[in-house]
């Protein structure tokens, strides 16, 4: 019985569905669980973002005069169009239109690679200044002028010094002793008072940051209004902001491997029959990437 | 294993070749490949059960160090890791993936009268996950092992020279694993129920296993994007967690206990599905309370994302959010308190069957009783700041992991053994491991709980010589599980050699998948099925001939609507 059962069944229904219907909800649904994993695995760097921010809103302030907001804007665009293809791909899916769901793919693949080549562009932008993540952070002195800031001469020598000496010869330093900021950092109060008759503990290099220092009201005021200087832990933006476009540009990556595979699929008239459940799947996962890159453009570019 | 052409006791599985799932395609090959939920299950049922193992021989090892303060048979340094591997490879290895994936793929589509899985290729992902991921912490293991605890707190695993960051990415990896499983089975869930399968005509096994599934798909990519975060930190230095570039190292532990928490109930809640089922069979009645334990299930697995910071009392969270998480760690108590009842209830005035299963089930109601109740001490902020760190900790969760999950484990391995492998292993032996375990785990844990409140902290290589008899006793309640497992270990294969053929229905468990052959056919079922009452007992009567429990009305369970494509 089990066996005759199927014989004249759509050749696209997978043996263990009782009909297409079952067989789309299935894979629908597993798809939007999936992106709920895909939000909260984003939804981490942004709680991140929000325990720095509240705690040390200069620090962001600061790290966005240096993002590249045309930049940001133009990938935002290019973004959205990419989502109205890939929305238009699945409507000629629907519809059995197999040239223009080509040519759709084609189109958000060239819009996502546009994407990544405009972060290119602003990635290595902030390599050569320095502007990198804690351990690599080092802006030179013209990036900062250039936006405003006035640094500590001291500060900038010894980030550019340090950096152009590169690692003594064979000694590999822990990231943090290459830190320009351990002594010049305006933040060590404690440095000055502490007794050494009192406490044996050194002043931590660079004081606590995000929730420990909630309480401390006072000095985090203070620092809100000395934004013409380059900020202590300044660097964190840069962690944040390379973390979590980094993050993003990786799902791009592969909502453009997914793209290819549509287009493999496309070609071999895999879509012909009318079931558009790959594309449909594909083009939630884009529209996601893409929101959550508008989420980034607001939360990194447009501070202020 | 068994052969082909062997008789086949029951009427249902007629089919003159007497193939099942197991004899349906041959070679590693048709294993490693396979898109069967059951095989699937099988693959991680042995690979499981050999982390188990492994982690097992890492407890016995710390035991035996503990034999005598200082140096016994390691240096401190070996120590550090041995206890570290213990939990890593016990909490990821084993005990998240062991019920859902070994024991729920394997029951989940027959007890839903499915074919398989909604998503057989994610099913067949998640394991190679698991595989790909097993492999990259044993390869962490083999070059130099981590040190930090099973927790990887910053900022010592950010500092440590052991290899954090393969064992992380290890975990990172299993973290796949343990989504694509709870993503398939809350999607089979939905689309799969057969014709009459309400839900709440569902077992209580599948409330469970979704209400768990749940938490994985919820709170595993925080654990993911968590542990990138420590790779990425160790290998770029971004600072997040590292106070020197200006992050916070209490944010790790935020981030951490959010997934781990949660995670805790990862490993409980199938559990509990699984005594659900057992504690009706062998008791001949009725579950008492099913809506309430449904219910309940579906109530932890919310509240299991609001308590995390109950383990940060001591980390310098604010006061309030102190008071706040102890006020909803208690709430926990009121749905777990619930299902017990419901179970005690199920058992009064029940015809109770001591068969090994149900040796399990008393232990687990035994065992999880204590973990429940200790973790109120430990829930409670004034003696919390006391036990913090103690041997009392350790006892608490041995209580409730393996007390309580591992023992629901081993029931549910018990109970389904002649269905997934056809064939009955020895009653008289299971009945001795069962009460060696038991006495064993009490002897180990049970003092640790003194051994805590008097103030050992937890983790020490070396202690003073008050505590010395608690640490004797400790380490042979340890070697008494070691033996009983090695007694389980060969009455289980023994019986898939030697063991009597199992009939259709040996318990007399009125859910479906006893309706179909042990083992099953690899479609599973000859027929279409319809949903009944999964508790209704009094459907079935025992064949004393064929030793097999058969239904009053036998074309009950088949649906009636033949044809229709």
């Amino acid at each position: 019985m089990a066996g005759s059962d199927h014989s004249h069944h759509n050749p696209d229904l997978a043996h263990h569905f009782e009909n297409m219907d079952q067989q789309r909800q299935s894979s629908k649904l597993g798809m939007w669980l999936f992106l709920v994993t895909e939000i909260l695995f984003f939804g981490g760097l942004f709680c991140a973002y929000v325990v720095y921010r509240v705690n040390h809103p200069e620090v962001f302030v600061f790290g966005h005069h240096f993002l590249d907001k045309t930049l940001g804007a133009v990938n935002t665009v290019v973004l959205i169009c990419s989502s109205l293809t890939m929305a238009w791909a699945v409507r000629a899916a629907q519809l059995k239109q197999r040239t223009i769901l080509m040519l759709m793919l084609v189109l958000s693949f060239v819009l996502a690679g546009t994407f990544l080549g405009v972060k290119y562009v602003e990635y290595s932008h902030k390599w050569h200044h320095g502007l990198l993540w804690a351990s690599r952070y080092a802006p030179d002195a013209h990036i900062l002028a250039e936006a405003g800031f006035e640094v500590p001469e001291a500060h900038v020598e010894e980030a550019v010094s340090e950096r152009a000496e590169g690692a003594p010869a064979g000694e590999t330093i822990p990231a943090i002793e290459a830190l320009p900021v351990d002594e010049t950092t305006p933040e060590t109060p404690l440095d000055e008072v502490a007794d050494p008759e009192i406490s044996k503990i050194g002043p931590a290099a660079a004081g606590p940051a995000g929730l420990a220092t909630a309480g401390d009201r006072a000095s985090a005021e203070a620092e809100r209004h000395a934004v013409s200087v380059d900020p202590a832990n300044a660097r964190t933006f840069f962690s944040v902001y390379f973390l979590m476009t980094g993050l993003h540009g990786i799902h791009v990556i592969l909502g453009m491997i997914a793209m290819l595979w549509l287009m493999k699929l496309t070609f071999q008239g895999a879509f012909d029959g009318g079931h558009y459940t790959k594309v449909d799947n594909i083009a939630l996962y884009w529209h996601v990437v893409d929101l959550i890159w508008i989420y980034l453009f607001l939360l990194m570019y447009l501070i202020d | 294993m068994a052969e082909g052409h062997s008789a086949v006791v029951t009427p249902m599985s007629g089919g003159a070749s007497g193939e099942n799932y197991l004899t349906t395609g041959k070679g590693p090959l048709s294993w490693l490949f396979t898109l069967d939920h059951k095989r699937i299950s099988v693959m991680y049922m042995v690979c499981i059960l050999g982390s188990f193992l492994l982690g097992g021989v890492f407890a016995l090892l710390i035991r035996t160090e503990l034999w005598s303060p200082g140096a016994t048979i390691m240096t401190a340094d070996t120590y550090n890791k041995m206890f570290t591997l213990h939990g890593a490879v016990m909490i990821f290895l084993f005990i998240i993936p062991g019920i859902p994936a070994a024991l729920g793929n394997f029951v989940l589509p027959l007890m839903l009268g499915a074919k398989d899985v909604a998503l057989p290729r994610l099913n067949l992902l998640s394991f190679w996950c698991w595989l790909a991921g097993a492999t990259v912490c044993l390869v962490s293991i083999v070059v130099g092992a981590v040190d930090t605890g099973w927790t990887f707190y910053t900022p010592y695993s950010t500092t440590t020279s052991t290899a954090v960051v393969s064992m992380t990415l290890g975990a990172f990896i299993l973290g796949f694993s343990s989504i694509f499983t709870g993503l398939n089975f809350i999607v089979t869930i939905h689309t799969m129920r057969p014709e009459g399968m309400t839900w709440f005509k569902m077992p209580l096994f599948l409330w469970s296993l979704y209400s768990t599934a749940i938490i994985q798909v919820l709170a595993t990519p925080v654990l993911g994007i968590t542990l990138l975060l420590l790779i990425a930190e160790r290998t770029l230095g971004v600072g997040i967690f590292d106070p020197a570039l200006g992050g916070d190292p209490v944010l790790y532990q935020h981030f951490f206990w959010f997934y781990s928490h949660p995670a805790v109930y990862i490993m409980i809640l199938p559990a509990m599905g699984i005594i659900s089922e057992l504690v009706s069979v062998f008791s001949g009645k009725r579950i008492f309370g099913y809506r309430m334990i449904a219910w309940c299930s579906i109530a932890i697995a919310v509240l299991s994302f609001l308590v995390w910071g109950h383990h940060l009392f001591t980390s310098g969270q604010s006061g309030l959010l102190n008071m706040i998480f102890s006020a909803l760690t208690f709430t926990v108590a009121i749905p777990s308190a619930v299902k017990v009842f419901s179970w005690l209830a199920t058992m009064y005035k029940g015809a109770i069957s001591l068969a090994a299963p149900m040796l399990y089930v008393l232990s687990f109601l035994f065992l999880f009783a204590i973990g429940g109740l200790t973790g109120l001490f430990l829930g409670s902020l004034s003696t919390d700041i006391h036990l913090h760190d103690t041997y009392f900790v350790v006892a608490h969760f041995h209580y409730v992991m393996f007390g309580g999950t591992v023992i629901a484990f081993l029931g549910g391995i018990h109970y389904w053994w002649p269905k997934m492998f056809g064939r009955m292993y020895s009653e008289f032996w299971a009945r001795i491991s069962a009460a060696l375990i038991f006495v064993g785990f009490n002897l180990t844990f049970f003092t640790q709980f003194v051994m805590g409140s008097h103030g050992m902290p937890r983790r020490y290589y070396n202690y003073l010589e008050v505590f010395k008899p608690y640490h004797q006793a400790s380490t042979v309640g340890s070697y008494i599980l070691g033996v009983a497992f090695m007694i389980m270990a060969y009455y289980l294969l023994h019986s898939l050699v030697r063991g009597e053929k199992a009939p259709e229905n040996p318990w007399g468990g009125a859910t479906l998948e006893w309706a179909t052959a042990s083992p099953p056919i690899a479609t599973n079922f000859e027929h279409e099925m319809v949903g009944l009452d999964p508790y209704d007992i009094d459907s079935l009567r025992f064949d004393r001939e064929t030793g097999n429990y058969v239904r009053k009305d036998p074309g009950s369970i088949f649906s009636k609507r033949t044809g229709d494509e």
